[in-house]
């Protein structure tokens, strides 16, 4: 982007008009979340719209690291499953109390914070590159200890546990006059509407403090690093500090977004949480919703989440007609969808590294 | 190194660095207990260290000279592991016949038809998916990222996702007893391919004309083009080199281990980062170097707490980069 790109870019008419369709849709999808209980009364569509709350803000915090300051991680699934195992074994172990969901979740979300110190001292001074790969790593590594230490994490299988009494079904929210529970729209005000509205306004809270920070200096200072380290440095910004410091952020609300799932789940696996399959994830929202733009998160994670149902049911069908061809319908299995995603992914960074919101918004390209 | 202290001094007398990997042998004997428990650990972690040196010095080679970091690296080690035990397979007859001849032509055909596929899928890959995206480590993180995802899947969907058995050619098969030390003839036989990869990389890039451009653009890439050197295409055959090398220790290593899934070339490749990182990028003697430690500290743990051997690397890993942030021989620090 040329300078006077850039000057003329707020005045002229297809930027500003692209920018009004990012922010419609991801209002539109915000409206859909805060009245999803409402709208999709199917407990399938439950679990995907709360999936979809905690998997914006995950795709957030990613993309404020690598989207606004450059460090490429694949240790995120990490940090959340750290503070999903913290919570999980709270609850497991001394009963389902706000007050395990707090002590388990709190200490799990402080290791992940420490971890993250850690690895960010340790790696980001010397190459960016390298720490994609210590945090590949890490991450390995946390995956085969869970595995391993069974008796602890439940092991493969995970944990299973009850969530605190105020999300139960059988807990009655509101009253209705005849002593039942009160129904609204044909919902009932019982312990189920309040475990989605606690994950909802959590991820609310996150993902605004998330989009304070880059709208704060410190986000500027993060843009500055991303587009010349040298140049940071030379101002007078303390590179690896900043790095780190963010590093942790991520690595705290992905933790804290864990807590919230692990309560709203009420199971934690290392497939629900820690595999590589749900960073892959992440790293395929962020990018198809727009590196550099925190709206992306929101349309990316939407969009994927919906697509993971619909992908499998329409690849199921097109297996179906084709299955007197040889190969064809292996490849059109829906276990193989992540194959057509990641062509999908590879086209994408190639041509629209911007991503949705990116390429509307006509802005955080990177070149 | 301003001021040489003492124990550095002692350290740098018996070789440095490269004297590591006996260092940790012989810390280990102690601890092992027993003579020949302690040989066969020891043959075990240097033949897995050579096989990892395989896979890692294309990867350490391609970073070191062209600034890229090819995560679809792995894809290369699963299709070689892969197609290796297709063609051993395929030619069950020579691998289970009776004759030494037999048996190594049918090795030497599955290992020769993984390396043909990695230069050739090479070439491809770097034709296809890293050359536009030269000089942009994000995008090229990305990019090779979505491409380790559809290999992966392709493997999936090829060869299935259950387990695959690897025929082992009965000559390889079985152990060799002297006294009371079993070592595993397979063993002896990837420690030896990998030693004369490492010697033939290392008489190319220290004699031939070639090397010394290689080595050349390592340091300089800028000044060699302005000498009038295409180092484009020097690149696209290191590339072809590497990636046929990651496929050749991918069979390698399948037939290892006797049984593979699509998740194997994932699983090494977390070694052969690791190694990478411990070594240094760029060099072929800081792979072989960091090889050897993961695959002897691997086997060593793997025995003592047999919890801890995948932590083990990834503490070695930590504490080397805290001691030389570079790793311990880098070509360059960039």
């Amino acid at each position: 982007m040329t300078d006077s790109e850039l000057i003329s870019a707020p005045a002229s008419d297809p930027v500003r008009k692209g920018r009004m369709v990012v922010y419609a849709i991801a209002l539109v999808i915000a409206l859909a979340l805060a009245f999803a209980p409402f709208l999709f009364q199917d407990v399938r569509s439950g679990q995907v719209a709360a999936r979809i709350c905690i998997f914006i803000v995950l795709a957030a915090s990613y993309d404020l690291l690598i989207g606004y300051t450059g460090i490429v991680s694949f240790a995120h699934t990490m940090f959340f499953g750290m503070g999903a195992y913290g919570a999980a074994i709270a609850l497991k172990n001394s009963g389902a109390h706000w007050s395990s969901v707090i002590a388990g979740g709190g200490l799990g979300v402080l290791c992940a914070a420490v971890l993250a110190v850690l690895i960010g001292i340790l790696s980001l001074r010397v190459k960016a590159i390298f720490f994609a790969m210590v945090t590949l790593a890490a991450a390995s590594v946390m995956l085969v200890l869970v595995s391993q230490f069974s008796d602890f994490t439940g092991g493969e299988d995970g944990i299973v546990y009850s969530s605190p009494n105020l999300f139960k079904p059988a807990t009655k929210l509101l009253l209705g006059d005849d002593g039942k529970v009160l129904k609204i729209m044909g919902v009932s005000m019982d312990g189920k509407i309040a475990a989605y509205y606690f994950v909802f306004l959590s991820c609310l809270v996150l993902y605004w403090f998330l989009a304070r920070i880059v709208r704060s200096p410190l986000g500027t200072v993060l843009e500055a690093i991303r587009e010349n380290e040298m140049r940071a440095e030379a101002i007078g910004y303390r590179v690896v500090a900043y790095r780190t410091a963010v590093f942790m952020i991520a690595a705290i609300v992905a933790a804290l977004a864990g807590v919230v799932w692990a309560v709203w789940l009420k199971y934690t696996g290392p497939e629900s949480t820690l595999s590589f399959a749900i960073m892959i994830d992440i790293l395929l929202m962020v990018v198809i919703g727009g590196m550099g733009t925190m709206v992306g998160a929101v349309i990316g994670a939407t969009l994927m989440s919906i697509a993971q149902f619909f992908l499998k049911d329409l690849m199921e069908a097109a297996a179906g007609a084709t299955s007197f061809l040889p190969l064809v319908p292996n490849l059109l299995n829906p276990d193989r969808w992540l194959l057509w995603l990641g062509i999908l992914f590879i086209l994408l960074v190639y041509f629209f590294p911007a991503g949705i919101a990116g390429t509307l918004m006509k802005k955080g390209a990177h070149k | 190194m301003a001021l040489p202290a003492k124990p550095a001094d002692w350290f740098d007398r018996i070789g440095g660095v490269n004297a590591l990997p006996v260092l940790l042998m012989i810390i280990a004997l102690p601890l092992v207990g027993s003579t020949s428990t302690w040989v066969t650990l020891t043959v075990a972690g240097l033949a897995m260290g050579m096989m990892i040196f395989l896979m890692a010095s294309g990867l350490s080679l391609v970073f070191g000279l062209m600034d890229v970091l090819n995560f679809g690296h792995s894809a290369f080690i699963s299709f070689g592991a892969f197609i290796g035990a297709s063609v051993l397979a395929a030619l069950a007859a020579w691998v289970g016949a009776d004759s030494a001849i037999l048996n190594f032509l049918a090795l030497f055909a599955a290992i020769g038809a993984a390396t043909t596929f990695g230069l050739i899928a090479g070439l491809f890959f770097e034709r296809v998916i890293i050359k536009p995206v030269y000089g942009d480590h994000l995008r090229q993180i990305l990019i090779t990222i979505g491409a380790l995802i559809v290999s992966e899947q392709i493997v999936l969907a090829i060869w299935g996702g259950n387990p695959v058995a690897v025929p082992r050619p009965a000559i390889l098969d079985g152990s060799w007893i002297i006294g009371d030390i079993a070592i595993e003839i397979y063993r002896i036989f990837a420690f030896f391919l990998g030693l004369a990869v490492f010697i033939a990389l290392k008489l190319v890039l220290n004699r031939t004309r070639l090397g010394l451009l290689i080595r050349a653009g390592v340091e300089n890439r800028e000044m060699v083009e302005a000498l009038g050197f295409k180092i484009e295409r020097v690149f696209v055959l290191v590339f072809m080199v590497g990636s046929a090398l990651a496929a050749m220790g991918g069979a390698m290593w399948g037939g290892y281990q006797g049984l593979i899934t699509g998740a194997l070339g994932g699983e090494v490749m977390i070694l052969v980062f690791i190694v990478v990182i411990i070594g240094g990028l760029g060099s072929i003697e800081g792979s072989l170097l960091g090889a050897l430690l993961v695959g002897l500290l691997g086997n060593y743990v793997a025995f003592i707490f047999p919890k801890l051997s995948l932590a083990s690397n990834m503490l070695l890993m930590m504490a080397i980069l805290l001691w030389r942030p570079w790793g311990l021989r880098p070509a360059l620090k960039r």
